[in-house]
């Protein structure tokens, strides 16, 4: 049975493929995800470990709190005092302090040197201790003061060498440094474009403002004493507000924030290829259905033959077994190249990342072949069951058809409940009580895949009455094929839903992204609208990265400046709990306007030393009124009590302010090196070329920031999300290619279904143009079924998320919506090309003769 | 098994079929009582639409009967289940379809032994190159039914009805879809296959000249059996089914 299973394949190529490239790009999504991540994975690990070898212990220090990653709240730094006490050690043999920090490397042209939103990375180092670098000098030698070097991919991209100028920004402007020598971070030319710039120890502090401090000490042991032994002897001698690690801990310590980045990609990669093979599975279900259908002939007269129902079950399960096995190892190597397209595509996009080989992981393989096979498998146990149903009188008698299954009848019944169930989920999900947060994942991933099912099944009642309307103007003016192209979209309605709900999926996919994203959009200009009531905005060149203060100080002396707004941001403790917080200064009165339910504007300006305002859901949760005091601990360790001065309503679409804010002058007091993430700038005359002048002028020393107008500020805010939402569309683009298989797949399978009638009517007259026209019409009939109920449920879905979200209003995206319905056209109009060419090559004399 | 000269294998008693109900119904069978002796060819005549292709499923257990009583090999098949009828067939009963019904990704010998791939039965080869030149299909075992004639695609088609030794062989019109040199040999070989291997046939025909190498001959006009003959010529027979379809 198994060979005859193999045999009956082998006589199905071209449909057996089609099915195939269903799974095979879902699980090369899989596989490439597991290969990229992994291969990222060890090549950082490998960098940090060369970074700290020779490194036994390493000294840090230590915030008062757990931070997160990218909070623009870094741990303190510690006196350099420590550093003889440690090198003092009876087994300490060397012990080199260091600091570190963003420096911005300055072109000859006076523009920043940016690659992509790679950062700009800073560190001292040592020329006596080489080993204890972080660079390792690749030509020319250590800097001395005045001098620096960089690395050698910024170098050669820049056309920069030796010897050269070079300008560098850290927390004040722009200073002239000449390159000493070229360097790498550890063995690799780069990680993620990042630039990176050294200098001597008294250089950097100078330029990070880190006079007399240090960020770290890396410690050297005797030989013959142990990394352990090492640690506890400092650990004796360690002040406040310090640490010490072994030198592998740290490596580990440092690679969290890379390895929560790739955990992150993983993650994020993956859902991609499991949607691909979700569609995928409709297809290979379709395509099933379809041929079982068409065989019915054949597994009658095996049933005739002595065949039992469990033999034909087993029959088709081995068939789509061996496909889906064949199609998840091809898949599997794909994966391989997929990851090598994209190390070049990132490298291409200037986030150059680590690439020491491609490692190819037993779970990688195990993942991938599981996830094609499972899918495979599930997606062919309705058509196995569906062929247990033909009945052995149908090997003799013309028309004789599957019988309809036990639940046919309840099919309605049936997708009604799963389709509410799928809601339910999602409602659940969404809105049920105390949810963590893997549960309000799994509730709605749940509750979704249950609504495309349920939808997909519902949707074959609709069928007839879609084709009808969409198939109307064919029908109109598309003459004769365009009337048979809808009666042959409505003839078989099962079959056009499922073909359609392929699509249907990946459009309602877009869709929800869209509209989030249109919604975000308009939210967001509205809030900077109502909230920014200034002239200028002052961001760091790539629009997110915090900048360090003096830019905005400066920008304040440029003349007609009126008032210049900053806001800081950072993580604090508060109420025991780490807490988005922020502070402006008194200038915000004037360039920021917020809604108060306590209090006024005016309170932006009277902070002082202890005043704090917090928004609206905060002083519910913690019962705050004005004069209620507020304990924050910073991450020097200080704590410190403010007192509630206002209470605002934050604005939906976006705050620019954390839960809780104080001012600029008491965040400063307790923050090493701080920075704003936005400066807002009011001028006399409002914008105006002579002011644009003006801020150009003084901001000159600042290179990485940049000023602009509140139509631009908005522009470039929303520019970020603008690269997301590309990212998210061409990775849901391929769950919409594996639907475009399925609709080639099934008009295929309804072309050679209807060879006899295509023959029939090619020889009544009908030409090759009109038969290829027939096929085209039904392709984009069933693709624009697909979109129609797809971007209705992705506006549903969105509209539910949005609704929760609750921050966001609601805004439908009507441009988009008719790009995708147009996009879907396309894509039936080329998933119809292949099937029309073998429509109208049918000759219609052999095609009578087919039987 | 009671395959003996003479008893009966397939014992049929008040079958009647209806197809529809009220205004649609149509009586296939009207209450027919057959019996189809053992190592005999009986032939099924009759005019088109009196029920002979409805009364061949029922006496094969494709179809179930309205009402009466179906025994084949000493089983009454009218009740059975699905798993059970799958058994009767594998074996018990082969079947010759007028189509061939061959299947087209498989060479000649893998449809020949189809039927013994699916019982899971290892067939014996000398029995099974017996059954090729009896057939006449030497040289053409490696071949697909694309890549043969009508002809041979039935001599194909019979061999695998005759592989698994059935009890009864049951053939629907056989050289409805040949030219009559070619349906003159398939008859010969169904004629072969009841003298020389002592196989139960039972065939549907239209021909008198194909019904004239039957042992016996029933007559089926308007669901019931008018007239039966044994060994008639074709001349009686063509005469017989004039008669018939006078009335
Ligand atoms: N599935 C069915 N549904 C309804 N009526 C049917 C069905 N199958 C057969 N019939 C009817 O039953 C009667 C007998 O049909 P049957 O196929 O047995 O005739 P037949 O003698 O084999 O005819 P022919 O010589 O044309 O093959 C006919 O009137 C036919 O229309
Ligand atoms: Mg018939």
């Amino acid at each position: 049975m198994i060979r005859f299973s193999l045999k009956g394949m082998m006589g199905r190529k071209l449909r057996t493929a089609l099915t195939a490239l269903a799974v095979i790009l879902g699980v090369t999504m899989v596989s490439g995800t597991f290969v990229l991540t992994d291969s990222i994975d060890k090549a950082f690990d490998a960098i940090f470990s060369s970074v700290y070898e020779g490194t036994d212990a390493t000294i840090t220090g230590r915030s008062a709190f757990d931070l997160s990653d990218g909070s623009g709240t870094t741990a303190p730094p510690f006196d350099e005092s420590l550093q003889p006490e440690v090198a003092a050690l009876p087994d300490v043999a060397a012990a080199i302090g260091g600091v570190a920090g963003e420096a911005q490397l300055v072109g000859k042209n006076g523009k920043a040197i940016v690659f992509g939103g790679a950062p700009n990375l800073g560190f001292s180092v040592d020329p006596t201790k080489p080993e204890f670098n972080t660079l390792t000098l690749e030509q020319g030698s250590w800097p001395a003061d005045g001098e620096v070097v960089i690395d050698v991919a910024t170098a050669s991209k820049k056309d920069l060498s030796v010897g050269d100028q070079i300008g560098v920004q850290a927390e004040g402007p722009v200073e002239q440094f000449k390159i000493s020598g070229l360097v790498k971070f550890g063995s690799v030319d780069t990680i993620g474009g990042a630039t990176l710039a050294g200098f001597n120890l008294p250089t950097a502090q100078q330029l990070f403002r880190k006079v007399g401090k240090l960020d770290q000490i890396r410690v050297a042991g005797k030989p013959g004493v142990s990394s352990s032994q090492l640690v506890s002897e400092i650990e004796a001698i360690l002040p406040e507000g310090t640490q010490v690690r072994t030198g592998a801990e740290q490596a580990t310590e440092d690679a969290k924030g890379t390895d929560e980045f790739i955990s992150f990609l993983r993650y994020f990669l993956l859902a991609f290829g499991v949607i691909a093979l979700f569609v995928g599975a409709f297809v290979i279900f379709n395509s099933l259905s379809i041929t079982i259908a068409q065989r019915t002939r054949e597994l009658a007269t095996l049933r005739t033959l002595g065949a039992s129902r469990r033999q034909v079950r087993f029959s088709v399960i081995v068939e789509s077994l061996v496909m889906g096995t064949l199609a998840s190892i091809i898949g599997l190597f794909l994966g391989l190249a997929l990851a090598t397209g994209l190390f070049k595509l990132f490298d291409a996009v200037g986030f150059t990342l680590p690439n020491s080989g491609l490692i190819f992981s037993t779970r990688t393989i195990i993942v991938s072949l599981l996830l094609g096979i499972t899918v495979t498998l599930i997606a062919s146990i309705l058509p196995a069951f569906k062929a247990t149903r033909v009945p052995p009188i149908a090997a003799v008698r013309e028309g004789a058809t599957i019988a309809p299954g036990r639940f046919a009848r309840f099919r309605t019944p049936i997708a009604a409940v799963i389709t509410l169930l799928g809601f339910a989920g999602l409602l659940w999900g969404l809105f049920g009580p105390d949810l963590e947060t893997t549960q309000i994942l799994l509730f709605m991933i749940l509750g979704m895949v249950l609504v495309f099912i349920g939808v997909a099944m519902l949707s074959a009642p609709l069928i007839p009455g879609l084709t009808g309307i969409l198939g109307w103007p064919g029908a109109r003016f598309g003459g004769a094929a365009g009337a048979l192209a809808r009666d042959n979209a409505r003839r078989n309605p099962q079959r056009t839903a499922s073909t359609a709900a392929a699509l249907m999926i990946g459009l309602a996919l877009v869709t929800l992204v869209a509209t989030l994203a249109g919604s975000i959009v308009q939210t967001f200009t509205g809030a900077v609208d109502k909230v920014f009531v200034g002239n200028y905005a002052i961001t760091a060149q790539n629009n997110f990265s915090p900048i360090p203060i003096d830019a905005a100080a400066a920008a304040a002396q440029a003349p007609g400046v009126v008032a210049v707004g900053n806001v800081r941001t950072g993580e604090a403790l508060v109420f025991g709990s780490t807490e988005f917080a922020t502070a402006v200064d008194p200038g915000a009165a004037k360039v920021i306007n917020l809604d108060w339910v306590e209090g006024s504007n005016a309170v932006l300006g009277e902070l002082g030393k202890d005043g704090a305002f917090v928004d609206e859901d905060y002083a519910k949760k913690h019962d705050l009124k004005i004069g209620s005091p507020v304990e924050i601990t910073f991450a020097n360790g200080t704590t410190a009590t403010f007192t509630v001065k206002g209470i605002f309503d934050p604005p939906s679409g976006g705050s620019p302010f954390g839960v809780v804010t104080i001012s600029a002058e008491a965040w400063d007091a307790q923050t090493s090196s701080p920075k704003n993430l936005y400066s807002f700038v009011r001028m006399d005359g409002g914008e105006s070329e002579a002011n644009a002048a003006a801020l150009e002028a003084a901001l000159k020393p600042f290179p990485n920031a940049k000023f602009a107008t509140r139509g631009q500020f908005v522009t470039n805010q929303i520019s970020g999300l603008k690269s997301i939402l590309n990212v998210l569309y061409v990775l849901l683009g391929l769950s919409i290619i594996v639907s475009l298989f399925g609709i080639i797949n099934t008009l295929v399978l309804s072309v050679f279904e209807r060879t006899r009638e295509i023959g029939m009517l090619r020889a009544i007259g009908m030409n090759r143009r009109q038969t290829r026209r027939m096929i085209r019409h039904e392709s984009v009939i069933t693709s624009m079924i697909g979109a129609l109920i797809g971007i209705v449920l992705g506006v549903i879905l969105a509209g539910l998320l949005i609704f929760k979200i609750d921050l966001i209003d609601f805004s439908f995206p009507t441009s988009q919506v008719i790009i995708f319905a147009i996009a879907a056209v396309l894509v039936g109009v080329v998933a119809a090309i292949f099937p029309a060419r073998r429509a109208a090559k049918l000759n219609p004399l052999e095609a009578l003769h087919y039987e | 098994m009671e395959n003996g000269n003479g008893s009966a294998v397939v014992v049929a008693q008040d079958v009647t079929r209806q197809y529809g109900e009220g205004d649609t119904r149509v009586d296939a069978l009207r209450g027919v009582s057959v019996d189809v002796p053992s190592g005999k060819l009986t032939a099924v005549m009759g005019p088109s639409g009196s029920g002979k292709s409805t009364l061949m499923h029922i006496l094969a257990g494709l179809d179930k009967p309205t009402a009466g009583s179906v025994v084949v090999a000493g089983k009454e098949i009218t009740t059975l289940g699905d798993s059970e009828l799958t058994k009767l067939r594998r074996e018990h009963i082969g079947f010759v379809f007028q189509f061939f019904n061959l299947l087209p990704m498989l060479n000649a010998e893998e449809n020949i032994l189809l039927p013994l791939t699916i019982a899971g039965v290892k067939p014996d080869r000398a029995r099974f190159d017996e059954l090729i030149r009896s057939v006449g299909l030497g040289d053409r075992l490696r071949h697909r039914p694309s890549e043969l004639s009508g002809g041979q695609q039935q001599r194909v088609a019979i061999a695998r009805a005759l592989v698994s030794e059935p009890d009864v062989v049951f053939a629907d019109e056989p050289t409805g879809n040949l030219d009559s040199k070619t349906g003159g040999e398939i008859l010969e070989l169904l004629r072969h296959a009841v003298r020389d291997l002592g196989q139960t046939v039972v065939m549907v025909t239209h021909e008198a000249r194909a019904a004239a190498i039957a042992d016996r001959v029933l007559f089926l006009a308007d669901g019931n059996i008018v007239r039966e003959l044994s060994g008639a010529s074709a001349h009686e027979i063509a005469a017989t089914v004039e008669e018939i379809s006078a009335q």
